[in-house]
């Protein structure tokens, strides 16, 4: 109609000519995008390459490998072992510490805070986060160092049967213990945060059918919100995990170490080490060969977080699928569920745990 | 509100009997607090013992009144609100004493030559680990910037375009949007001393031994950077509404004037934010820079050659390799942390308020 109008046909033109900048710019974003692929395969490779000369030396013949930061380990892995369990020792402590309480305060800021706090409550934890970690450790020798003397003492001294807390006690506090604590700390507002958020997005419908029914609060979270976060809050302690694996200087700093896996915790200068904390110590020291056995741990720990945090998103994803099946079969029954709430006259303790998980099902096929 | 009512006619309200009083929480709380200070006093007195314990009694006396005057099911639900919220409380405790520790130590090394003067020009052998005491941080100061700028520089172009090409280019289920959403995920789990030692290894690999630079230590902070502007970036150009998109379309404009135009105008305080954010996280990082670029004394401010000392680097070089006089150091590693904080702390805020002043345009 108006298709010989001028303006039109400037526009017309105008896109026309804006068109090479289109192609360009899409190429410049698909080259970002398959640059992260290049970044990461570069991460891997170059680790690799320069970690391979190390793996395959032969420890004992090497001159330089059996001196130096390296010293009586007979083969890489032999080097690397301990070093793994003590990476993972360290974290799985850390980690035994910082999940309940970071479920604590993720359920505070979601279900229990005042409403208008509960964003400013959220923020002060993920400060927690923004503390750089060289900071921590000042902090850990400082003042947990000192401060966890004494629980350790006790700890070894009336429950040194345990093979946990066994051995020489330590004088300065630079134990596993220490050091898990201040991990514990850093970990923390990773897992509050990610949970917090998974618990918000519990269904609005299901806590107050559970709060309809009569259930206390406690008892519509244990009802409604922990079934729906389960799998989120499981991967949010992954993540966590994973953060706790590489974490460096925390561990560096505050933990006397030996290269041996062991499980004590509250002594000195026998711990187990973590291969993060190693690199840190030994890297200025090391030279040649030695450099290159660190770079081969780094590239072991690369893997080790690497499979923590793939079956963390796998959890995700896999039950992601898990769930969207579960809705469908809700909204094949909703017709005999609806009817049960409404029937409900006997008391409501009695009935709260088979009704509150019916109530659920039935909202889900509702909103869907 | 139905107990106070309860109160004033005196007759028991069938609704709230069996409840504990309203301000039984607050009663219980101060009775716990009175007690264990009296305990205290007898034991001797510190604050973190009368914080616990107040904690512990309260918990237990909550818990057996509400057993006794409501019922099991109330108890328990009264025992879980205590409980979450001593662990609130519990996790303010290390950061206030992490905060107060740094201000407290570090305020006394704090002075403008401290800030506007560098350390020693001596030059230190990292296999000797011997270093001159140094007694400014101006070359850390300049090195934290310049090594954190470069990141900033590569990292930001290539997570927003990768966040620009997830949201906008590619199909759903298009085969390099599923790998790179993965990888994506997979770089946000990299190890930090992992980053620093593949710029190590990168810079010695192409330009020999001796190849610590700022440049190597920018790109293994770029390596740690990037998955969180790519992360922050997508959610925000995801908020974004389609609407928006579909009328500039309408008017014939091309994809790329309506992403640049349109799309990223409207996310743009939201992305401002997300690599604020990105940026603090990334400055405190020590072993990547540690790795990458070393340490050193002497000021260097040319990224590309020569080790550079950066804040977290001299605050845990000061506390882990000190100098001859060990106090001193100590001192200026505290420096050097509380002037970190100190720039933590800023571009949090700034973050904070780009966010709260372009508030989200979206409608939602």
């Amino acid at each position: 109609m108006s298709a010989s109008s001028p303006a039109l046909r400037k526009k017309t033109s105008a896109a026309a000519k804006a068109r090479p900048a289109d192609r360009v710019f899409k190429f410049l974003s698909t080259a970002a995008a398959v640059s992260i692929v290049v970044i990461l395969a570069g991460v891997a490779l170059f680790l690799i390459v320069r970690a391979l000369p190390a793996i395959v030396a032969n420890w004992g013949k090497s001159s330089e490998l059996s001196g130096g930061v390296t010293q009586g380990f007979s083969s890489f892995w032999a080097y690397v072992a301990p070093l793994a369990f003590g990476t993972v020792w360290a974290s799985l402590i850390a980690l035994l510490m910082a999940t309940p309480v970071a479920l604590g305060i993720a359920l505070f800021i979601s279900h229990y805070s005042p409403r208008k706090l509960a964003n400013g409550l959220g923020y002060i934890i993920d400060l927690l986060a923004a503390v750089p970690s060289v900071v921590f450790g000042l902090w850990g020798i400082i003042v947990m160092r000192p401060l966890l003397i004494p629980l350790q003492q006790w700890l070894n001294e009336y429950l040194g049967w345990l093979p946990f807390f066994s051995g020489k006690v330590t004088s300065t506090g630079s134990s596993i213990l220490t050091g898990a604590v201040v991990l514990a700390v850093m970990v923390l507002p990773i897992i509050t945060s990610i949970s917090r958020e998974i618990f918000l997005q519990t269904p609005k419908l299901h806590e107050e059918a559970a709060l309809a029914l009569g259930s206390t609060r406690w008892e519509m979270v244990r009802l409604a919100v922990f079934p729906y976060a389960k799998s989120g809050v499981i991967s949010a302690v992954l993540l966590g995990l994973g953060r706790a694996l590489g974490e460096t200087m925390a561990v560096a700093m505050i933990i006397s170490p030996a290269i041996i896996a062991s499980f004590t915790i509250v002594t000195e200068g026998q711990n187990s080490q973590t291969i993060a904390a190693n690199i840190a110590l030994s890297f200025p020291i090391a030279s040649g060969l030695q450099r290159d056995a660190l770079i081969g741990t780094g590239l072991m720990l690369f893997v080790i977080s690497l499979a923590v945090n793939m079956v963390a998103r796998l959890i995700v994803s896999g039950n992601s699928g898990k769930k969207s099946k579960k809705k469908k079969k809700a909204e094949v029954a909703p017709p005999a569920d609806e009817v049960s709430p409404a029937s409900a006259d006997e008391s409501p303790v009695s009935v709260l745990h088979p009704r509150g998980h019916e109530a659920s099902g039935a909202t889900e096929g509702v909103t869907e | 509100m139905s107990a106070a009512t309860a109160e004033r006619t005196g007759s028991r309200n069938r609704l709230t009997s069996g409840q504990l009083p309203r301000y039984a929480t607050l009663y219980t709380l101060a009775a716990s607090i009175v007690v264990a200070a009296a305990i205290m006093g007898l034991m001797g007195f510190n604050w973190i013992g009368l914080a616990a314990l107040s904690a512990l009694i309260y918990l237990i006396a909550i818990t057996v009144l509400s057993s006794v005057v409501e019922n099991r099911r109330r108890a328990t639900d009264r025992f879980i609100r205590g409980l979450v919220t001593v662990f609130f409380i519990l996790a303010l405790l290390p950061l206030i004493s992490t905060l107060w520790t740094v201000v407290s130590k570090g305020i006394g090394v704090m002075s403008w030559s401290f800030i506007s003067t560098s350390g020693g020009q001596s030059h230190i052998d990292p296999k000797t680990l011997e270093l001159v005491t140094p007694q400014g941080a101006l070359q850390a100061i300049v090195g934290t910037l310049e090594i954190t700028g470069l990141a900033t520089l590569f990292s930001v172009p290539i997570g927003l375009l990768t966040a620009i090409y997830l949201v906008e280019y590619a199909a759903p289920t298009f085969w390099l949007r599923r790998v790179v959403n993965f990888l994506v995920d997979v770089m946000t789990g990299i190890p930090s001393i992992v980053a620093g030692l593949f710029a190590f290894s990168l810079f010695t690999l192409l330009m020999g031994p001796k190849a610590f630079s700022g440049l190597s230590a920018a790109v293994a902070l770029s390596v740690l950077m990037i998955p969180t502007v790519v992360r922050s970036s997508e959610e925000m150009l995801r908020l974004v509404p389609a609407d928006l998109r579909e009328a500039a379309y309408a008017l014939g404009v091309t994809k790329f004037v309506t992403i640049v135009r349109i799309v990223i105008p409207t996310a743009i305080a939201g992305i401002a934010t997300g690599i604020t954010l990105a940026i603090a996280r990334v400055i405190g990082e020590t072993a990547p820079i540690f790795m990458a670029a070393s340490f050193t004394d002497s000021f260097n401010a040319n990224p590309f050659s020569g080790a550079m000392q950066t804040l977290p680097v001299m605050s845990y070089t000061g506390y882990k390799f000190p100098g001859q006089d060990i106090e001193l150091s100590n001192n200026l590693a505290w420096g050097a942390a509380l002037l970190l904080v100190i720039i933590v702390v800023i571009l949090n805020l700034i973050a904070r308020l780009v966010a709260m002043i372009f508030a989200p345009k979206t409608g939602r």
